[in-house]
Parts: structure tokens; C-alpha cells; sequence
């Protein structure tokens, strides 16, 4: 065991049970904290399963240490959605961008970031920039679809 | 976006049958609250974890599992002695050991399991176990294998199953002869959720409750009854959210480890596997080497085919023989052919073993019959897509095993419709974004060297299990004063059963609340998900339990409004007389009251194939054609697939949605196939156990597909839909290298051969340099 520490996660500070020294932040929000909903597949940052904000920023938690980033701001796809569902969660469900599902917490994280660095995201964005998200069952088009149905929606809403 | 292909069905907003519904699971999904089996813990729980073989073939000398248990917090080390049961397993034949005893055929066979408080302990157990292993020389080249000269390298013999079809005159001969022969990689069918499962005993070990994800819960339940030696009705299995199969988890592979160790202990016991380790943790697409000889008239028809398939079944035989009979079957692809000669072998190496894949041996003969009839194409003179319209079978014609395919066949629509469809717009090496050209935003490609190629791809593929499999499937159906509650056994793999269940059952029953209660061994089988067979067999299961309950609700409608049952119908939601129009709620008719069905569907009867190949060994057949365009570098060997167009044979899209969503999936994995994926085996031992080196299509790398849906209800479908999980991903694969064949042949005219698949970029290079990769391939 190493020494206790907290994680600022969602908005809220967490003390993290029974820690393991060097442990992934990806292994403390699943094993120590129960946030499943970021998931693990490859444990090596080729597949955005496991994606979550650190300060804003994308990052995949298997490559990130969980004791480096005490004193940062860490939101997971628990954290998303003010009103239960975002606009983005909802629109992958719709577009039918889900089919497993496997993969859809990282890619839902991953949009977010996305569409907040590129409101106006084109086609050939979209796929740049979420080249670091493998999903196996759907192909990427509903997910294409999704995301561009989102900023089309959040276009349509501005003032 | 939900509904736009069934505008004018004016109940889609009821999800009934042609609706795209949503997902009933999709909000816990975005929301990352659905609980995959990798998600499941239970107090108390321990965590067991794999002592895996280092070598492809070695005796084992010495176990020592001693210095293991002294390491604080671990609990137990199991070995071969510790099988309560048979210690064998398999989905054909039970020749695959649960834990090995004095021999390792392939890297990564299990030898020994273990049981700790965490993670750690675990790996410090596995560390610390002794195994002193003499290497023996592995066999590793299937052509060996099938040499009875050759050592065995297991009980059973090195072949699993030699197949030949004889099919018309062998002796005929064609005015156009074309040959090739196609090596064919291991595809991995890398699922996101990684092998996963939870096992709780029951107190004294008289039971066990298994969470795990599967593909065929009766199946693994039978299996694990007999290796736990307990009566299967002791073994509970339930579904842990399952991400993505593929065929990879029709074979057990934790389950009986799980149980094991969960027996031992008396604690629940959680078994994840890591990446690594599912790579060698289940079964793989068969690596096959096929020649295929094509004969035709004057006119480009048919006469005879003759080939040879070899498919490497690696160390045990999983379903090799089943995958065996879907390649050799499939040789004449969907066009009409009198005559064949086919011989095929599926045998033990010492490599990792092969089994169930989407596609299922139908994706190698696809490859290589779709190679020859471009081959052909370009012998007589012909287009490709001429070639494959004046060959193309129809519902009637006669296979080489002499079934008639009874199935609508609709190959000609599927090849006009897929022509029809628009080709991109997108200008060759545009200069406005990275991702645009072969070799993404590295920028490591002159647009000048970048050539624009076009190649297509047909196929036919059997549906649902063959040669005399007793296939079916189970569903019940509930309702309890209006509510209706479905339970069936069918595995939710991510394909969408869980959509278009209550879909059928609304359009039925004409009730709108549909539940689906938990899916788990408390009713009969609904067989596996796979073959492209839940929808039809699953589906017609569900529509058979709602229909009896339906006759049940028009007896109570006719006692209340008068005359017979047959008088009356379900139209949307009423109970309407057939006669004279009057109508009652249906939710009105069963108010206050229960009823409770369950049905067995099963499809018509198989044979197997006799000796010389004949047979009606299949059910029933979907097609699909595939066109491909592709920009490739010739330089450097890079490929960017610009568009996948597609018409699919899919009887009726039941939710077009979803059948949108299967369809794009299997094209990324064709994609795949044709030039990124492949397991390397190199004497035996895997080199990229990792998604850092077994490269999975992105979605940069995943172009535009235009699809056209044929609907042609099939009379033989119990909902008149076809399984459409296969297909996709079958012709695409020939198709995406007919196109890079397209594109080379622009810089170097002449004959190309490519025929390692995936194509990798050296072959691409070599090719277009006017190298001959054919005489390469056996350096």
C-alpha cells in the first residue's frame, strides 16, 4: 500500500482506498473509486477506452499515473451530462452509434473534447481527431453521424 | 434520425417491425452505466489469473505449485488434477485439455490457475509456480500436417477433417483456364471488452452461478457441467454485458477456471484478461492457403472449378471441421457452375487455435474465388462486372454439393444495385487535408505517385447451422394485464437482439410495453449468436411464443365481441372482426388477465455432407456485392480506401438502423482483413499480441459506404428477414484488393498478383515494380 491521497473526480474530492504504488489512474477510477464507466481493452493508449479529461484535456487513463494528477480536475463519462444525458450522449444513441457499447464511454468522452475544441468540426476533422478511439462493431459512420448531428444542433442554438 | 427509412409507415412511432428503434440499452451505454462482465464484482470477491505455456510444443517435467501458495494472499493453485470432471472441452470434440497434463501444444495453453486478494498476488503466484517444460519441435506448416508421414501432435491425429466435393464431370476442360493461389492471414476478431467473467459458489459447493460473456450460455453450461462434474442444472449461467464477439467467445475460455477456482475457495471469483492474453486466450480466424483453378467456355461461363484448401486449425479443433464445410461449399461463390473438384483439409499445428470467425470460412473462399473471376474477367476479355452478371445463380439453381438453393437469390440486383450507387466525389490526393491521402497526416506521400483503382466482390453465405445440427431456439412470452415480459437465452453480443425482440413483439401482440427479463440459463437454449442466425432463429422464436399468446387474446376477444377467433385479427394495437370492422383495444382485452408461453422454433432439416461432398448440408444463403475504391501510393505501398458501396441481400430489414449499423461494422472488418489485420506466427509463437501491433481499422481509415437494402421477404424466414451479420463482411475484402490490383495495374500493365492477404504495403511495392509475389511466396 502507499500513502492515501485524493483525486478531484466530477466536481468532487475522493480519498482512494488501499492504493497501489505506480497504479494507472484508469485502475484507481475502476478498482478504488467504482467509476466503471471508463473502461479498460489494450492498457497501452492505442484504443481510448479508457479516455477521461484532465483539466479539459483527452487522455487516456491507462497512460497516466493516478498519484501525478492529485491536483488536477479529472472528469470521466459519469461526469458528463448536467441533466443525466448530454447532447452528444443522446444523439449516439439515436444515430444508433452504439451497438456493444464497449467502446462508446471513451468515444463519448473523446466527442466531448472534440466539439468543444471544434464546434465547426468538418468530416475530415472528426477523423483526426478521434483516430485514438478503436471501436469493433459499427464501423465509425453513426458515430460520424452523431457528432455531426450534435454540431449542427449546437449551431442551430447559438444566438 | 431515427426513422428516416420508414417515414411513411405510419406505426413506426410504436417500434414495431421496419422502425429503426433505438436501443433499449443504449442510454446505460453513453452513460458508461451497463455493466459489462468486466464491470461485475461481488463482496468478498477474489481475483484468479492464468499460468499460460511459453512454447508452441513441450513436455512438461515438473509442476511445482508450492512456493505459490506461500505468497500472502493467495489462496489456491489449481492444476490438471484439480478438473473435477472431464478435463477436456470443445465445441465438435472435447480434445482441448482445461488445464494441461504433460504436454503444451501452442503458446498460451493454460497450465495452471490461481486464486488471490488482488491482481498482484495473483501475478506473484504465477511467478513464482515451477514448471520445468522439455521443448519439443513444434509443427507449424499445415502442409506437414497433412502428411501422414508426419509426427502427430495430438491423441486425435494431425487431420481434423479432409473434405472432398466431386461435383458433375471432372474430366471437362474449359476454353479459358485461370489459376491462382491465396495465403490468407489469422484475423483476430478483436472485441473492445475483454474476456471476462464472475463466478459465485453456491454454499457446499453443490452449484455454481457463472456471469460471463458468451455467445451461447446452453452450450457453455453443458460444457462446464461436465468438467465441473456437477448435473448442468447446478451450473446458472447469466449474461455479463457482453463487448463484442465475433465468434471469439463461441469456444469456453475462462468459464471453467472461473467455476473452478470459485469451488475451491467458497469465495466469488473474478477473472479478467488482458489484452496479451486474449490474444492468445481465444480462438482466431483459420490462416487458409487456397489454389483455385477456374475453367470457362468461349463465352466466359463457367464449366468447372477445381481447388485445394488448406485451413491451419492450430492446436485443437475448436469448430474447424464446421469452418472446413463452409469453405469448401462456398468455392463456386454465387455463380452457377457444373462441374468441381474440391479438396479441402483442416489440420492440428502447433500454432494458436482457430475456430468460429464472422464469416466463417466463407470469407477465405471469397477471397479466392473473387480473385479468379477477375482473373477470369481479364482472360475473356471481359469487365468484372460483366463476367460475374453472365455467371450469376439465381433462386433454382443447383451448388456442387447438389443443393438446390431454395433461398431468394437475388445476385444480379445485388451487383447492378451495388453499381448503380454513386462513386465519390472525392478528387485524387487532395491537397487540403492529410487525412485525404494514403498514409494519413504522417505526410509521407507524393501525390504524384498516388493511383486511383476500383475492384468488386460478391458472395454468398449460408445462414444458421449445418449439416444436421438440431438447431433452435427458445422464447417465452408473458403477459400479465397488458404487460409483456420476454425471456429467451439469447446472447446480446452488441448486434442488437435486445432492439428487435420487443420490436416483433409489439408488432404482434398490438401492446406497447414490452420488458425483456434477464438473460440466463432459466429457459431452453436459443443456440449461439452466430451464423447469422439470432434474427431468424431467436426472431422466430419470439414471433412463434407472441403468436401463440395472440391466438389465446383473439379467443378472449372473440367470447367478449362474439363469433370465432378466426374471425379476428391484430391490426395496430385493436382487435378488429374481419367482417365487419369492429374494433376493440387490444390492452382492453387483456386486462386482469396472465398468459405464459413458451415456444421452440426450429429450422428445416440438414444433412451432412457424404464423402464425395453432396448433400443439403446448409439452410438457407444470403448475398451481397461489394465495390470498392481505393488511392494507392505505388511508391511506398499505402492504401486509402476512398469509398465501400454495397446492395444487400437482407430478405427484410426489420430495423433498417441497425441493419445500417451491422452492415458498416462488417465493412471495417473486411477492410481489415484486406490490408491491415493479421495475427504473425513465427514458429509457433505470436509477435503482436498488442492493438500497438495488430492494427485495427480507425476512423480515419474508415471511408463513406453507400448502401442499398434488397428486400425481398424470404418465404423460408419466419419474419421473412436474413441474417445480415456475415455478409458485410465478406466481399468487401476481394473487393478492396481487386481495387489496389486496379491501381497497380494503371503504373504497370499486365497481370497482378497479390496473394498474401491482408496486402501489405511491400507486397504493394513489389507488385507494382513487376515482381512476381506468387514465386516469393515460396522462397
Amino acid at each position: 500500500m502507499s500513502k492515501p491521497y485524493q483525486l478531484h473526480v466530477n466536481g468532487q474530492t475522493l480519498d482512494v482506498p488501499d492504493p497501489v504504488p505506480g497504479e494507472s489512474l484508469m485502475t484507481v477510477l475502476r478498482e478504488r473509486l467504482g467509476l466503471r464507466g471508463t473502461k479498460t481493452a489494450c492498457s497501452e493508449g492505442e484504443c481510448g477506452s479508457c479516455s477521461v479529461l484532465v483539466d479539459g484535456e483527452l487522455m487516456c487513463s491507462c497512460l497516466v499515473m493516478a498519484a501525478a494528477v492529485t491536483d488536477r480536475a479529472i472528469t470521466t463519462v459519469e461526469g458528463l451530462g448536467d441533466d443525466g444525458i448530454s447532447d452528444i450522449q443522446r444523439a449516439f444513441v439515436e444515430c444508433g452509434a452504439v451497438q456493444c457499447g464497449f467502446c462508446t464511454p471513451g468515444l463519448i468522452v473523446a466527442a466531448h473534447a472534440l466539439l468543444d475544441r471544434h464546434p465547426d468540426a468538418t468530416t475530415d476533422t472528426v477523423r483526426e481527431e478521434l483516430a485514438g478511439n478503436l471501436c469493433r462493431c459499427t464501423g465509425y459512420g453513426r458515430i460520424i453521424d452523431a457528432i455531426h448531428s450534435v454540431a449542427i444542433a449546437r449551431r442551430g442554438d447559438r444566438p | 434520425m431515427t426513422t428516416t427509412t420508414d417515414t411513411t409507415n405510419q406505426t413506426a412511432g410504436r417500434g414495431v417491425i421496419g422502425a429503426s428503434v433505438t436501443r433499449p440499452d443504449g442510454v446505460a451505454k453513453v452513460r458508461g452505466e451497463f455493466e459489462f462482465s468486466s464491470d461485475l464484482s461481488a463482496d468478498g470477491a477474489l481475483w484468479g489469473a492464468t499460468l499460460r505455456s511459453p512454447y508452441p510444443r513441450a513436455r512438461i517435467v515438473r509442476l511445482d505449485t508450492s512456493p505459490a501458495l506461500g505468497i500472502a494472499g493467495v489462496t489456491c493453485v489449481l492444476t490438471a488434477e484439480d478438473v473435477p470432471g472431464r478435463n477436456a472441452f470443445g465445441l465438435v470434440d472435447a480434445d482441448q485439455p482445461v488445464l494441461a497434463v504433460d504436454e503444451v501444444r501452442f503458446v498460451g495453453e493454460p497450465v495452471a490457475i490461481v486464486a488471490a486478494e488482488s491482481p498482484e498476488a495473483c501475478a506473484a503466484a504465477l511467478a513464482a509456480i515451477i514448471v520445468d517444460y522439455e521443448e519439443l519441435t513444434p509443427l507449424i506448416d499445415p502442409e506437414v500436417a497433412i502428411d501422414p508421414a508426419s509426427e502427430s501432435i495430438h491423441p486425435s491425429g494431425n487431420v481434423i477433417r479432409h473434405q472432398r466435393i466431386e461435383c458433375g464431370d471432372p474430366t471437362v476442360s474449359g476454353h479459358f483456364v485461370v489459376e491462382g493461389t491465396y495465403e490468407i492471414g489469422m484475423q483476430d476478431q478483436a472485441f473492445l471488452g475483454l474476456e471476462a467473467a464472475m463466478a459465485i459458489p453456491d454454499p457446499g459447493g453443490t452449484g455454481v452461478e457463472l456471469h460471463v460473456a458468451t455467445q451461447w450460455l446452453h452450450e457453455d453450461q453443458a460444457q462446464l457441467a461436465a468438467s465441473l462434474a456437477l448435473p448442468p442444472e447446478a451450473v446458472r449461467l447469466t449474461l455479463g454485458g457482453v463487448g463484442g464477439a465475433f465468434g471469439g467467445r463461441e469456444d469456453l475460455s475462462l468459464q471453467v477456471h472461473t467455476c473452478m477456482l470459485a469451488l475451491r475457495t467458497g469465495r466469488p471469483v473474478r477473472i479478467h484478461y488482458s489484452r496479451p492474453e486474449s490474444f492468445v486466450g481465444h480462438v482466431h480466424r483459420h490462416p487458409a492457403s487456397i489454389t483455385m483453378r477456374h475453367h470457362a467456355d468461349v463465352n466466359g461461363r463457367l464449366v468447372k472449378i477445381e481447388a485445394r484448401f488448406v485451413l491451419d486449425g492450430g492446436a485443437y479443433a475448436s469448430t474447424s471441421s464446421a469452418v472446413l464445410v463452409n469453405a469448401v461449399t462456398h468455392t463456386q461463390g454465387p455463380y452457377r457452375c457444373d462441374n468441381a473438384v474440391v479438396d479441402g483439409w483442416a489440420v492440428r499445428t502447433n500454432n494458436l487455435p482457430c475456430g468460429a470467425m464472422r464469416g466463417f470460412g466463407v470469407v477465405q473462399a471469397c477471397i479466392a474465388h473473387e480473385a479468379q473471376m477477375d482473373k477470369l474477367a481479364e482472360a475473356c476479355g471481359m469487365s468484372p462486372l460483366e463476367v460475374r452478371r453472365i455467371n450469376a445463380m439465381a433462386t433454382g439453381d443447383r451448388l456442387i454439393t447438389g443443393q438446390i438453393v431454395e433461398s431468394v437469390a437475388p445476385v444480379l440486383r445485388c451487383i447492378d444495385e451495388t453499381d448503380r450507387l454513386p462513386l465519390p466525389d472525392v478528387p485524387l490526393a487532395p491537397a487540403d487535408h492529410p487525412y485525404g491521402l494514403p498514409g494519413g497526416a504522417g505526410l509521407t506521400t507524393t501525390p504524384s505517385d498516388v493511383v486511383r483503382g476500383i475492384g468488386y466482390g460478391v458472395s454468398i453465405k449460408n445462414l444458421m447451422y449445418s449439416e444436421g445440427f438440431d438447431d433452435f431456439s427458445t422464447a417465452r412470452c408473458i403477459v400479465d394485464n397488458g404487460q409483456v415480459t420476454l425471456k429467451f437465452a439469447t446472447a446480446e453480443v452488441g448486434q442488437g437482439f435486445v432492439t428487435i425482440a420487443p420490436q416483433i413483439a409489439r408488432t404482434v401482440l398490438g401492446l406497447d410495453a414490452v420488458d425483456i427479463d434477464t438473460i440466463d440459463t432459466g429457459v431452453g437454449s436459443a443456440g449461439s449468436t452466430s451464423a447469422s442466425r439470432q434474427t431468424w432463429m431467436s426472431g422466430g422464436a419470439v414471433d412463434a411464443a407472441c403468436r401463440k399468446v395472440r391466438e389465446k387474446i383473439l379467443e378472449a376477444a372473440a367470447a367478449q365481441m362474439g363469433g370465432a377467433s378466426v374471425e379476428y385479427t391484430v391490426d395496430n394495437t385493436d382487435v378488429v372482426h374481419l367482417g365487419d370492422g369492429r374494433r376493440m383495444p387490444v390492452v382492453d382485452i387483456v386486462r386482469d388477465r396472465l398468459y405464459d408461453e413458451t415456444v421452440e422454433y426450429h429450422h428445416r432439416p440438414t444433412v451432412p455432407l457424404d464423402q464425395s461432398g453432396r448433400g443439403d448440408c446448409h439452410t438457407a444463403f444470403a448475398f451481397a456485392a461489394h465495390r470498392a475504391v481505393v488511392d494507392v501510393d505505388v511508391e511506398l505501398g499505402l492504401v486509402k480506401v476512398i469509398q465501400i458501396a454495397t446492395a444487400q441481400d437482407v430478405g427484410r430489414a426489420l430495423n433498417p438502423l441497425s441493419v445500417i449499423g451491422q452492415i458498416e461494422g462488417g465493412i471495417a472488418q473486411g477492410l481489415g482483413l484486406a490490408v491491415y489485420e493479421e495475427i504473425i506466427m513465427d514458429g509457433g509463437h505470436i509477435r503482436n499480441a498488442s492493438f500497438t501491433d495488430y492494427l485495427l481499422p480507425t476512423i480515419a481509415d474508415m471511408p463513406p459506404v453507400e448502401i442499398a437494402l434488397i428486400e425481398e421477404p424470404d418465404p423460408q424466414a419466419p419474419l421473412g428477414a436474413k441474417g445480415v451479420g456475415e455478409p458485410p463482411c465478406i466481399s468487401v475484402t476481394p473487393a478492396v484488393i481487386a481495387a489496389i490490383r486496379d491501381a497497380i495495374s494503371q503504373v504497370r500493365p499486365g497481370p497482378v498478383d497479390l496473394p498474401h492477404i491482408p496486402v501489405r504495403p511491400m507486397d504493394i511495392v513489389r507488385a507494382a515494380r513487376g515482381e512476381s509475389l506468387s514465386r516469393a511466396m515460396a522462397d
